[in-house]
């Protein structure tokens, strides 16, 4: 059973509110497609997607997501970065149905994870 | 914490009526519970409460805390000062619950089902306390890989709406703990490594949470 990949840009996702970002990710996963962003989601958009995600399961046969971004980078450059600490910045990020997605490792450096097709589950 | 978030703590303390209101968040399992009633035990209003109720709302099946529970005031007195914080022990957040899994714990069908919906009710109710706390405690459990979602979504959010953060490592007294790659993992925030359940290295953490959410 082929499993479709889509890449969303980070100038696809600019031109959407939260709650169409969320929708998007969710009706997509919901199809059985991985969803990767090139540029993330912010941690308030995160929160939402998993309050969304729990909705979702709760009213059908969804069991949820599979979500991994690498954690927020916090360079600073200088003394005033220290003292204006930047908002973090949020980074690529993997989405895909619960039940055919799965990490295998994470880390700083490395996002692994395995894609199960039919009749692999 | 940098300057700008010292000043905005400030603010908000100077501002704020009432007391401290902290969650305690993390993943499912990871000792949340057992944490908030060890807090409880050591400084609670209600002397009722000893050691042997450490365990209670704790169980090896998962989302065993589907309510926000509110555990009372503590007041924490250390170093010569005090700090009075209002407890809240949150639901385990994950972004997937499938009642199958429950059934492995022994559950019937129709118990497994009641326990995930009530899961998801759980988790969402914890996300929305986000916007009504002055602090968290992060819980991992410190012989699994701290790099889940779930941690990171916590972490990120505490940083967005610059609101003080102590990431606790818990179950130090089990073999694999590895509070050493939590620290790593966050570098940023400050990691206390505890056993809530054996109470080693409490006072640790409330000389941090003394000196964080004070």
């Amino acid at each position: 059973m082929d499993i479709q990949i889509d890449m969303i840009s980070q100038e696809h996702m600019r031109e959407m509110t939260t709650m169409e970002k969320i929708r998007f990710i969710l009706d997509e996963v919901q199809k059985g497609k991985i969803v990767i962003l090139e540029s993330g989601l912010s941690p308030d958009e995160e929160a939402k997607l998993i309050e969304t995600t729990m909705l979702e399961i709760a009213t059908g046969d969804f069991t949820g997501i599979e979500i991994e971004s690498y954690p927020p980078s916090h360079e600073k450059s200088g003394v005033l970065g220290k003292i204006f600490k930047k908002t973090p910045r949020s980074r690529l990020t993997i989405i895909g149905p619960a039940n055919k997605m799965k990490t295998i490792k994470k880390d700083h450096k490395l996002i692994s994870a395995i894609i199960m097709s039919k009749a692999d589950e | 914490m940098s300057f700008i978030d010292g000043i905005k703590r400030w603010f908000r303390r100077l501002l704020k009526k009432g007391n401290v209101k902290i969650g305690i968040y993390g993943p499912p399992n990871a000792g949340k519970t057992t944490l908030a009633n060890r807090i409880i035990v050591d400084w609670g209003a209600e002397a009722e409460w000893s050691v042997r109720d450490l365990l209670n709302g704790v169980s090896e099946i998962p989302h065993e805390t589907r309510r926000a529970k509110r555990k009372g005031k503590v007041k924490i007195k250390i170093n010569g000062g005090s700090l009075t914080l209002d407890i809240v022990d949150m639901p385990g957040l994950a972004t997937k619950i499938d009642f199958h899994d429950f059934l492995h714990h022994g559950l019937s069908e129709e118990e497994a089902r009641k326990r995930a919906k009530e899961a998801t009710e759980g988790v969402i109710e914890a996300i929305k306390w986000l916007n009504d706390l002055d602090g968290v405690l992060l819980v991992m459990d410190a012989t699994e890989n701290p790099f889940t979602q779930v941690n990171v979504t916590v972490v990120g959010n505490m940083e967005a709406r610059g609101l003080p953060l102590i990431i606790v490592a818990n179950k130090i007294d089990l073999p694999g703990a590895s509070p050493t790659r939590i620290k790593s993992a966050f570098p940023q925030h400050p990691v206390v490594p505890v056993s809530a359940l054996k109470g080693e290295n409490m006072e640790k953490l409330y000389e941090a949470m003394a000196k964080y959410f004070g």
